[in-house]
């Protein structure tokens, strides 16, 4: 068998060799994600139901509140909050079936970089995050923003934009902590919260002066810079800490 | 027989009685020593020879205590991620025993730096809790994030397990730590001005009692530590023993004593046992 490798051409076994055991990881990447996003298309289980809460969940702060329209501050908290749980849901659900149904298994089995299920499950993530702020931000600004959304848009899509990576990130990293402990629901949320204090901060004070009545100003650069900096530095950590994770 | 003449934690025939002793608290005592010294001195200090300050008078007082205590409870959790990260990096299970110890005591200290800043704006400001004040509320938020540490060990069955994801949650937690200062710190306008900020715009009469109290403090954590280091290392020898002896006896399947529920990480006994062990054959 290796009299016969030896035998080979260098560049047929080098070239062989890399084809085998060393696939790229955007390759892998692409394979997870379209993993994920076939098994969310069939089997509808996150983002409907991360849709769905967030459009009750303004209905419930029509009532609490007794507010038929909000504006500034207190829009951008409502949405923040309504946003951060819904995610939660995601968060909670994002590795449930790697870990009941032998996924983490089968990638581990898998020769390739193990960074590749971190950037397709932030990518996931992301997604879903997309998805569920085409319904909710709508439906936000029909049931309960007093002010038009049309000037504020480009500004919201990318206080957004950035929120969305850090939150995606964080819930990557929490998902993948809390997914084999007893009682993963509960602790996803509680580790995922605190940690996400910073994202809501530099959000909602970005999108506040964006929900007043006499929308002037655009989001200010600190916020901006703020959620860039969250989503630079937990970015680094969870690339250097999720391989820890996966080890079985 | 011979399983009783034999002390599992050294060779019996040199200075048998103070073994254990010998072995775990190395320091113990001289650290205990000085931080009872150390306290004694600070208090004096605090009371008897800081001046009492101009508007808050007496009550000002307790900021010898909040702020060295939350200053101290900050380092250990940061401390706490340095040896989570060398517990990835050796995979040794003493780093993650430490690293559990010193964020287990920096959230004890942080209670109490809760507690103090709270009566301290009560009796300044004249409410328990102020939300214009972005160092208590930064603590405020790593509090409830270190609080999940012990849930999250607790959670997990697999030991090896349980001491990889909770240091992966320290590094990530304790890198949190300067992230949410940052933030919190942008989103509060300063409506109090900040007299005790530094030290540097303080007189030197109360610029010297605070670095006192800092380093008062600063022992009390270490002795703590160290003392909890000693009893977590002293519980799991003496668990050790008793699996021993509970295999040497084997009449019946009773077990000599309950496992206790705890969410402190357990050191893996196999390694303890085998240098117990080797070094009492020699």
């Amino acid at each position: 068998m290796s009299a016969r490798t030896e035998a080979r051409p260098l560049d047929e076994r080098s070239s062989e060799r890399t084809a085998v055991t060393t696939p790229r990881t955007g390759a892998a990447v692409r394979a997870l994600l379209r993993k994920e996003l076939l098994v969310e298309l069939r089997t509808l289980e996150s983002v409907p139901g991360m849709a769905l809460f967030a459009v009750t969940t303004f209905v419930v702060f029509h009532f609490a509140l007794n507010r038929n329209s909000v504006e500034g501050d207190l829009a951008a908290g409502i949405l923040w909050v309504t946003l951060l749980f819904a995610a939660i849901l995601g968060v909670n659900r994002l590795f449930v079936a790697d870990a009941d149904q032998g996924g983490f298994d089968g990638f581990l089995l898998a020769p390739v970089n193990r960074s590749a299920m971190l950037f397709a499950k932030v990518l996931t993530l992301l997604a879903y995050l997309a998805v569920l702020e085409l319904v909710a931000v709508p439906a936000f600004a029909l049931l309960l923003l007093g002010s038009s959304l049309g000037r504020a848009l480009p500004d919201l899509v990318a206080v957004l934009a950035l929120a969305d990576l850090g939150v995606a990130v964080i819930g990557t990293l929490v998902a993948a902590l809390a997914v084999h402990t007893r009682a993963r629901d509960l602790l996803g949320a509680l580790l995922a919260l605190p940690l996400l204090v910073p994202v809501v901060i530099g959000g909602a004070r970005a999108t506040a002066p964006l929900f007043s009545p006499t929308h002037v100003t655009g989001p200010a650069a600190r916020w901006l810079l703020t959620l860039g900096l969250y989503d630079l530095v937990f970015g680094l950590i969870a690339y250097a800490l999720f391989d820890f994770l996966l080890e079985d | 027989m011979q399983a009783a003449s034999r002390p599992w934690a050294g060779s019996p025939d040199t200075k048998p009685r103070r073994r254990g002793v010998v072995r775990y608290a190395t320091g113990l005592r001289a650290l205990s020593i000085s931080t009872v010294v150390a306290v004694a001195v600070m208090l004096g200090l605090v009371f008897f020879y800081a001046p009492l300050e101009a508007e808050q008078g007496f009550l000002q007082k307790i900021f010898y205590v909040h702020v060295p205590l939350a200053i101290v409870a900050l380092c250990g959790f940061v401390l706490g991620a340095v040896f989570a990260a060398l517990h990835l990096n050796t995979r040794d299970s003493r780093w993650d025993m430490r690293s559990y110890v010193a964020i287990h005591m920096s959230l004890i200290f942080a209670v109490g730096a809760l507690v103090t800043g709270s009566i301290w704006a009560k009796g300044s400001w004249g409410h328990w809790w102020v939300w214009s004040e972005p160092t208590l509320v930064s603590f405020l938020i790593i509090f409830l994030l270190y609080a999940t540490y012990q849930p999250l060990r607790f959670a997990i069955e697999d030991p090896e397990r349980q001491a990889r994801y909770a240091s992966v949650f320290a590094i990530t937690a304790g890198a949190f730590v300067p992230m949410n200062f940052i933030a919190v710190r942008l989103s509060t306008a300063y409506l109090h001005p900040r007299v005790l900020g530094s030290t540097s715009n303080l007189p030197a009469s109360m610029a010297f009692t605070f670095l006192v109290s800092l380093l008062a403090i600063t022992l009390l954590y270490a002795t703590l530590f160290k003392l909890e280091l000693t009893t977590k290392h002293t519980r799991a020898q003496l668990r050790a023993l008793r699996r021993r002896a509970e295999r040497k006896s084997a009449v019946d399947g009773r077990t000599v004593g309950l496992r206790q529920r705890s969410a402190a990480p357990t050191l893996l006994p196999a390694p303890t046992m085998a240098r117990a062990s080797g070094r009492s054959a020699r």
